[in-house]
């Protein structure tokens, strides 16, 4: 079943166009890839379908209603969520704070049943708590619930990142440059750890990567973007031997 | 002694006045880096709601602070969603140009609808205890039992619900927030609205004590208040009530030894020299911003 749909998205920064025409089918349960040069659109298109920018044109349908011009935290409700390429943890909360902000979206904010202490806040209160704390298990995070996440080493940041992202409950996860910064042992940590979300969670996944190990690993099929258009589109093999592919990354082959 | 233990007492009425107010700039600032210049507008028109309650409905004093403290949230609210919210992405400077002059509209609203200075009436009866030659009264019982009260309450809401953890969380990074589900604009309201009654609540207790309002009585307070909150530290909850009580103390301290006029003066040129001492104020930390 299709997940998500974009139907000739188009975004212009200015004179720039930064996304041209991208169109994609996602079904639940894929994992697909998006690569491309630096510069190429990818955050922007995460960006698009989380609603931090609002499209020039296009739909993202999102199980048959469009996202564009809802507000980021409905879209949230809706079931997407994301991490950040550079991670954007809230640094002066706790690690299990972190979680519990995302574990909110189902929970509410409201602070009249607080202030009121109704059985209603102390329940929602204690089991918002409680997910946030398995979630951490999970995520082998649990030990340091109470450190700030900014004394986090750099890996269990990202870890963390992944693990709020999941808090919110998501049918369509999109990660950003999930490997950014990680050492080859990390990266196959990271992997393992992506193949067990899939299995537990399901969610439908987009990840945008620049390591090709990790994304001709982890990816049943592959976007190119380059210039804010769509240059390729197949499975990893497919992929590696485009010439279109190699020209974007490599530059065009010059006759000697 | 006796003289140094009346004169802690009143130091603790005026703080802990000040420090409400101060708190409802630290709270803005927290989230939105932003000061808000209208904010002693805010508590004067606590003052005028109060005056109002009083002396047209003869409303009884729970009802009169309530009232106020939300006529003053709403219009907390109000403010940051006609004014400032249009110049969210807007630099900075101009939110806080758009505070002041919010600020002297409101000031010169009420002068149009009261021009005279108005005569608040005793809104409790006051009884004077004298425990061992210390007089104590029950106005100044009631404005920092209140007082305290509503800074404990704050603290919960902060500390302890999912709405004060939004609130933190906006502080860090807003557009993370927003994209983990949280309504920011709801978060941003609810704030404005909590700091704005704070300083409607001192407008009430403040008429309790010196019963007369004027339009114009929230410019001096305001911009102590404001002083009040750099001193604790900008941004840091207990700070503000810190930075509010060390200000009604050192008021207090100079007002016993020298000649009242000399208040003002004496007081900011402490708090001036403090502020070289200590850049961020006594609980801020120093922040590098991003390059």
């Amino acid at each position: 079943m299709c997940l998500l749909e974009i139907q000739g998205l188009t975004h212009r920064f200015g004179g720039l166009c930064a996304v041209s025409d991208f169109n994609i089918k996602v079904t639940e349960g894929e994992l697909l890839g998006v690569i491309g040069p630096n510069g190429a659109g990818k955050t922007t298109l995460f960006n698009l379908i989380t609603g931090v920018y609002r499209a020039s044109e296009g739909a993202v349908l999102f199980r048959g209603s469009d996202l564009v011009g809802r507000a980021p935290h409905e879209i949230v409700k809706l079931g997407v969520a994301r991490t950040f390429q550079n991670i954007r943890l809230f640094k002066e909360l706790s690690v299990l704070d972190n979680v519990r902000v995302a574990d909110g979206v189902h929970a509410g904010y409201g602070a009249m049943d607080a202030l009121l202490q109704l059985p209603r806040f102390r329940r929602e209160e204690s089991s918002g708590r409680e997910r946030s704390m398995q979630l951490l298990e999970r995520f082998q995070l649990d030990e340091y619930a109470n450190t700030q996440a900014r004394h986090l080493p750099y890996g269990l940041q990202r870890r963390l990142e992944l693990a709020r992202a999941l808090a919110t409950r998501p049918k369509l996860l999109l990660l950003d440059e999930p490997a950014a910064g990680l050492n080859v042992g990390e990266v196959d940590r990271l992997m393992d750890l992506l193949r067990e979300v899939r299995e537990e969670f399901r969610p439908t996944i987009i990840l945008i990567e620049h390591s090709m190990r990790f994304v001709m690993r982890m990816c049943e099929r592959l976007k190119v973007l380059d210039f804010g258009t769509t240059i390729a589109e197949g499975t990893p093999e497919a992929i590696r031997s485009d010439p279109k592919v190699l020209e974007a990354y490599l530059g065009e082959e010059t006759p000697r | 002694m006796l003289y140094v233990l009346q004169q802690t007492l009143n130091a603790l009425q005026l703080g802990s006045i000040y420090a409400l107010i101060a708190l409802g700039y630290t709270l803005v600032y927290s989230i939105l880096r932003m000061i808000n210049f209208a904010h002693g507008d805010i508590f004067m028109v606590g003052g005028f709601v109060c005056f109002a309650a009083a002396t047209y409905l003869q409303l009884p004093f729970a009802v009169t602070l309530l009232l106020a403290m939300g006529c003053t949230a709403i219009l907390g609210a109000g403010l940051e969603r006609l004014a400032y919210r249009p110049l969210r992405d807007a630099p900075r400077v101009s939110a806080v140009i758009t505070a002041l002059g919010c600020g002297i509209f409101l000031e010169h609203f009420v002068l149009w609808l009261s021009p005279y200075p108005q005569h608040v009436p005793a809104l409790l009866q006051n009884q004077t205890w004298s425990l061992g030659g210390l007089s104590v009264s029950s106005i100044q019982t009631a404005i920092v039992a209140i007082a305290v009260a509503l800074m404990l309450v704050l603290d919960f809401i902060v500390q302890r619900t999912m709405l004060g953890l939004a609130m933190r969380g906006i502080s860090m990074d807003m557009k993370a927030v927003a994209l983990m589900g949280v309504p920011v604009d709801l978060v941003i309201s609810s704030t404005f609205a909590f700091g704005a009654a704070l300083g409607g609540a001192a407008g009430v207790l403040y008429s309790l004590a010196y019963p007369v309002v004027d339009p114009y009585m929230g410019v001096l307070m305001g911009w102590k208040a404001f002083i009040a909150a750099v001193l604790g530290g900008i941004g840091h909850i207990r700070g503000a009530v810190l930075g509010g009580f060390l200000l009604g103390a050192v008021e207090i301290l100079v007002t016993a030894f020298l000649p009242s006029t000399y208040r003002d003066l004496t007081v900011f040129t402490l708090l001036l020299m403090l502020l070289i001492v200590r850049p961020h104020g006594i609980l801020g930390r120093p922040t590098l911003q991003k390059v």
